[in-house]
């Protein structure tokens, strides 16, 4: 087939194109190396998982060390059951405690992982006991609110 | 006074009829290029020639503008940002901004008025010039060989375009953000990538993209050859193109969003 400088330019303006989105892809977006390290699940229960979302960070120490795969509801525990997909590179003992964190005062939600004691280590499958859930601002302002009325009550008398 | 308001709201009903005339028309003419588009892939070096004309010559402005926003986008963000204490989520702003609206939205009106306004042009000149009915006496249908290829080079070009203006405002966001500010490098980086989403925000995006291609060069085809065959009536038919693409890209644009943002759970 014969060449004109119009294939050369169409070829290189496509290719362009396929560069950006694989900039876009791997360098901007999430579909890089993140997919390739391997990982192990753990499930957690909280009565509270407050504005945490699937994707989310796992962080121990503030390191990244995992991500929050999946978020449903227990409906036989009425509590939330999240599953943390923790990199393969990292073991935590059996007696880890798991938070739901906020970082700063407008940050991102995450679990903040404590690791405990143990000899053992968390394996895939295994849950989490020891959890916290998150502060709920609201009713930590309604109970300040409520003790300070009960303080202030009597000495009005 | 009533016959003072008479000329007035005469006009505008007219306008108005005529305004949903066209887009009756726009929509049959639509039908049209799709059915006349069988030539444009069996002879694709006519669609090729198009996006030359339409894409790689629309690089330039494309890029530079591309740059350009970003760097305006880091220097804006790092300047609000500030006053939170957090620099370090400048890279998550400049490529969501840019990645699900300003890329899209700024690279098709770009496109709108450096190729639209061409694609306008040139067809309504043709037409002007009897071109269009000589091809129509030879058998040569104008349509299969004139419209329908910059059609199909309009909508290929248009999400390439927009992909590499969010890639080159990424770009030049991280000039400002990390070069000359001097935001960490890791942060910038490491942010953007915890934030953005492929599918959530790229793709979407380029799906933008796409619909806008597509309406942007339906219209600028369809304005060309629908314009009165004088010198003015072609340069009328430019400026239309222009603004009607300009006012349907935006109008477009908060339907798309609507749709996308509307999953996020």
């Amino acid at each position: 087939m014969e060449r004109t400088t119009i294939d050369l330019w169409f070829g290189a303006f496509v290719a362009a194109g396929f560069a950006a989105l694989l900039v876009l892809a791997l360098k901007v977006g999430n579909l890089g190396a993140e997919r390739a390290t391997q990982t192990y699940r753990v499930e957690v229960r909280f009565d509270n998982i407050g504005g945490l979302k699937v994707r989310g960070p796992v962080r121990s120490a503030g390191v990244l060390v995992g991500r929050v795969a999946d978020i449903h509801f227990d409906n036989d525990r009425f509590q939330a059951a999240v599953t943390l997909a923790l990199d393969k590179r990292y073991a935590f003992p059996k007696d880890t405690s798991a938070s739901i964190l906020t970082s700063g005062l407008l940050g991102e939600t995450y679990v903040g992982l404590e690791a405990g004691g143990e000899d053992k280590k968390l394996a895939d499958g295994d849950r989490i006991q020891i959890t916290q859930s998150a502060v709920v601002l609201e009713k930590l302002i309604g109970q300040f609110l409520f003790s300070k009325a009960q303080d202030d009550a009597p000495a009005k008398k | 006074m009533l016959e003072r308001l008479r000329r007035p709201l005469e006009r505008l009903g007219a306008n108005f009829i005529d305004g949903i005339w066209r887009i009756g028309v726009m929509a049959r003419f639509f039908g049209l290029v799709i059915a006349a588009s069988g030539t444009s892939f069996n002879r694709f070096r006519l669609v090729m020639r198009e996006v030359y004309f339409t894409g790689v010559l629309s690089l330039i402005i494309i890029i530079v503008s591309g740059l350009f926003v970003g760097m305006v986008l880091g220097l804006q963000g790092f300047e609000t940002l500030q006053k939170y204490g957090a620099t370090e989520s400048i890279g998550v702003l400049v490529a969501l901004s840019l990645v699900r609206e300003l890329g899209p939205v700024v690279a098709a009106l770009l496109f709108a008025s450096r190729a639209g306004s061409a694609i306008t042009a040139e067809i309504g000149l043709m037409k002007t010039t009897e071109q269009l009915t000589a091809m129509d006496m030879m058998a040569v249908s104008p349509m299969a060989r004139v419209i329908a290829p910059r059609f199909w080079a309009g909508v290929i070009s248009m999400p390439i375009l927009s992909l590499l203006f969010s890639a080159m405002g990424v770009f030049g966001g991280y000039l400002v953000g990390v070069v000359l500010i001097g935001v960490d490098n890791g942060a910038f980086w490491s942010q953007m990538q915890a934030a953005v989403d492929f599918r959530y925000d790229v793709l979407n995006g380029l799906v933008k993209a796409f619909v806008f291609g597509i309406a942007v060069t339906v219209i600028a085809t369809f304005e060309g050859y629908d314009a009165p065959p004088t010198a003015e009536g072609v340069s009328r038919a430019t400026t239309r193109t222009v603004v009607t693409s300009a006012l349907v890209i935006l109008a477009l644009d908060l339907v798309l969003t609507a749709f996308m943002l509307r999953a996020e759970g």
